[in-house]
């Protein structure tokens, strides 16, 4: 059920989106509209919003995932709740913020912005493999151990399997929080849907800002589908 | 000029900005957790109505906060009234759905030693359930009121003030100073006030 | 007094009835247990007295007055009702816990906290100690006697009991079983109780109701259903060893031989195990058989030797109600 119908959720929110910039590059407001918004430009700024999101979530993958395995090793178990701890501390501070503090430090671009959202990201992605590493029965990783298994065959046919479907949890949340924050990029020249929706602002067109605003609510909705798809295949 | 320096020339100015925000995302808080509470209580006693809820404000939820605020200046204008509005509107679905979680999970065997007492409906639902649920509800009004105060700097961009407009304004005449005292207010702002109703929090739980 | 009269229940979807066809009557003051295997319809029978299961057909009464004609919520003041997880509310203390029927009766607030105290007493916890702890503060038994006191509260006729003490371990359940009959000596409520143990079932009842798929299969006293089970299912029920659990039934002080003062004398100073009136029949088997000897005394509170019990004694006893197994 599930793996039929998610599919045709996805492709479902995306003709809406589809429409919806059909339907404004061909019935423009007026011609500061048609100026604006061509196929061209919102591909390019689709494009943009992908790359941004991409980056930094590949990023806070690479880096969360094997940080939260290293945390939950014997030799660093100690640390884990007060890394915990601290984690769920940043992560009640606003994207906002994060997105201007890296501007603060590193001037305006599509880098500090990447960087901001990779750091953003990570927080999720971080708690959820170390909630996802503790929550593995210690009887089942004793088993293992004592059926005479190496501890990185332990780790990765044992553990990790067992803690994935928690982890996709996380980079699921991640990437449909980045993709909201990725608009925040907009301001500090890093592109995206952020653009269209700081133009339809400036020049008070409703069409330009409904645009920009659904676009990247369809992405996020689809990219929530797709990884809950993922989510539930990773459930052993 | 220096950080520190700015930060004495400029006190006064920062002050404000931090008054305007807490208050502006405390009147929010406010209406969205009377708001928030009675809808999370009225939609128990109808399963259709709380899934049409709960979806609304779970898609509210996903409409990023620039656009949603940008989308209100048409109907309400600029300033802090659509400001207002926006944040209701988006933090109500941590509490709704806290609210309403946390009166439907209760134990089955106290209701059923309730029912069974001889306690009405209304009357379990007043000294039981609403009291049993106080902690969930607390959580979400934690969750909500954080991200109100996150949500409540970019209000700052259609003209509502607070500490948003330190981080817009720094941005484009590229002061760094402005910036990072914004960012750095709004994380500590966010991050005290997470820990405080942490507290509260634990205490109900008790 | 409770009476069922072709009580029928059959959930909705389902293919068979969880009662069928029950009818049983519970006179005032006894306790009548309904005894049976998980999934025989214990429960539903017993939800149906204070409406919490409505049922499909047929009627029940109370005092003479079918309960569909009462008011639901007075109804249910008037039963109390006490479940195996105790269904205590957390977030209010003992007291307060005891307070929710008496407060919803009206009662004063001085009355109120003088039931609380007399409760607390009634199932042997300190009143000063207890009134205001929560919970989750007490062990499995106390939270009992708290689920005990609370149903209490409003002075209900009739009490409803679900597998009470099953979450108990036995040590604390067969403690709770003794003090509970004591407590009904003294308040002599109309009681139904569920169980799944039939030796709870032959301890506690008056009465007792074996039910299987729904039916009342044997509806006698414990000492009935021990000494002519109806059928193979109840027997199996039982199982087994039946004579032991007859002898559980005696007291001493029912079936002994009293004793002439010329004869306390004679017996004063003997070496013979000496048992109170209250003990049963099985513990004066065991203690003859500590001894080596055919008889026991038994002695009054004041410890005086007031009769004796003999080894033909009990044979007769066991004999004269016929054991078939
Ligand atoms: N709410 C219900 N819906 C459907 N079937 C039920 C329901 N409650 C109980 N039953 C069924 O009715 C039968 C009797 O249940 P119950 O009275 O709880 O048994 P007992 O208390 O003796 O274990 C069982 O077969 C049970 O599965
Ligand atoms: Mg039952």
């Amino acid at each position: 059920m599930v793996s039929l119908r998610s599919p045709l959720k996805i492709v479902l929110l995306g003709s809406i989106g589809v429409l919806m910039t059909v339907w404004v590059v061909e019935n423009p407001q007026d011609s500061v509209v048609a100026r604006l918004v061509t196929y061209d430009k919102v591909w390019g700024l689709l494009l943009q919003h992908f790359y941004l999101v991409g980056a930094s979530a590949l990023l806070a993958v690479v880096t969360s995932v094997p940080l939260g395995i290293a945390l939950t090793r014997p030799r660093l178990k100690s640390w884990a709740p007060r890394v915990l701890a601290l984690v769920n501390v940043c992560q009640t501070v606003p994207s906002l913020a994060v997105v201007a503090l890296s501007v603060g430090f590193m001037g305006v671009g599509s880098r500090p912005a990447i960087i901001a959202l990779w750091i953003y990201a990570l927080l999720p992605i971080l708690s959820n493999t170390l909630v996802g590493f503790q929550e593995v029965d210690p009887a089942i990783t004793e088993a293992a151990h004592g059926m005479g298994m190496k501890a990185w065959r332990v780790l990765f046919r044992v553990e990790l399997p067992m803690a994935a479907s928690m982890i996709m949890a996380g980079i699921r949340t991640a990437v449909t929080i980045t993709i909201g924050s990725a608009i925040l990029a907009a301001f500090v020249g890093g592109g995206g849907m952020g653009n269209l929706i700081i133009a339809g602002n400036n020049i008070s067109r409703a069409q330009v800002l409904v645009l920009g605003a659904a676009l990247p609510v369809l992405m996020a909705l689809m990219a929530d589908l797709f990884f809950e798809g993922i989510e539930k295949r990773a459930k052993y | 000029m220096n950080f520190f320096e700015f930060l004495i020339s400029r006190w006064p100015t920062i002050l404000s900005l931090t008054l305007e925000h807490l208050f502006i995302v405390f009147i929010a808080m406010v209406i969205s957790v009377t708001v928030g509470v009675a809808v999370g209580i009225l939609i128990t006693k109808n399963q259709m109505a709380a899934r049409i809820v709960l979806n609304v404000t779970n898609i509210l939820m996903t409409i990023p906060s620039l656009a949603l605020f940008s989308l209100l200046i048409p109907v309400l204008g600029i300033g802090k009234i659509p400001a207002i509005v926006g944040l209701v509107a988006y933090t109500q679905l941590p509490i709704v759905r806290n609210v309403y979680t946390g009166i439907m999970t209760i134990n089955p065997a106290i209701l059923e030693a309730a029912r069974g007492m001889g306690l009405t409906e209304k009357k379990i639902m007043r000294t039981i359930r609403i009291p049993l649920a106080l902690p969930a509800m607390m959580s979400g009004i934690r969750t909500a009121t954080v991200m109100g105060i996150g949500i409540g700097a970019i209000a700052g961009y259609i003209g509502a003030g607070g500490l948003g407009v330190y981080i817009f304004q720094g941005i484009s005449r590229s002061s760094d100073q402005m910036v990072i005292v914004g960012a750095v207010l709004i994380s500590v702002i966010s991050i005290l006030t997470d820990q405080f109703l942490g507290g509260v929090q634990r205490k109900l739980n008790r | 007094m409770i009476r069922f009269e072709n009580v029928v229940k059959r959930y909705p979807g389902e293919a068979t009835d969880a009662v069928h066809n029950l009818n049983l009557e519970i006179e005032s003051g006894t306790i009548c247990m309904l005894v049976g295997p998980s999934g025989c319809g214990k429960t539903t029978t017993m939800k149906m007295i204070n409406k919490l299961i409505r049922p499909s057909s047929g009627a029940i009464l109370i005092g003479g007055r079918n309960i569909d004609t009462v008011d639901t919520i007075e109804l249910r003041l008037s039963i109390g009702y006490i479940i195996q997880d105790t269904g205590l509310f957390p977030h209010m203390t003992v007291g307060e816990n005891i307070a929710v029927v008496p407060g919803e009766l009206g009662w004063k607030k001085d009355r109120i906290s003088s039931r609380i105290d007399e409760l607390l007493d009634l199932v042997d916890l300190n009143p000063k100690a207890f009134r205001n702890k929560k919970p989750n503060e007490l062990s499995g038994g106390q939270k009992q006697r708290v689920g005990v006191a609370r149903a209490l509260a409003g002075d209900p006729p009739i009490m409803l009991m679900d597998e009470p003490f099953g979450a108990l371990d036995p040590i604390t359940r067969a403690r709770m079983q003794d003090e509970f009959l004591r407590i009904q000596e003294k308040i002599r409520k109309t009681i139904v109780f569920v169980t799944h143990d039939v030796e709870e079932a032959i301890k506690m009842g008056d009465t007792i109701a074996v039910l299987k798929l729904g039916q009342i299969v044997q509806l006698s006293s414990p000492m009935e259903i021990l000494s002519n089970p109806s059928d193979p299912f109840v027997s199996e029920l039982i199982g087994g060893r039946n004579s032991l659990k007859m002898l559980s039934l005696m007291r001493c002080g029912q079936i002994m031989k009293t004793l002439s003062p010329a004869e306390v004398e004679e017996a004063r100073g003997s070496p013979q195990g000496i048992l109170g009136m209250k003990a049963t029949a099985q513990d004066a088997l065991s203690e003859m058989l500590r001894t080596g000897e055919r008889f026991i005394f038994v002695e009054d509170e004041r410890h005086d030797v007031v009769g004796v019990l003999d080894f033909e004694n009990l044979l007769e006893r066991v004999n004269r109600h016929g054991i078939t197994s």
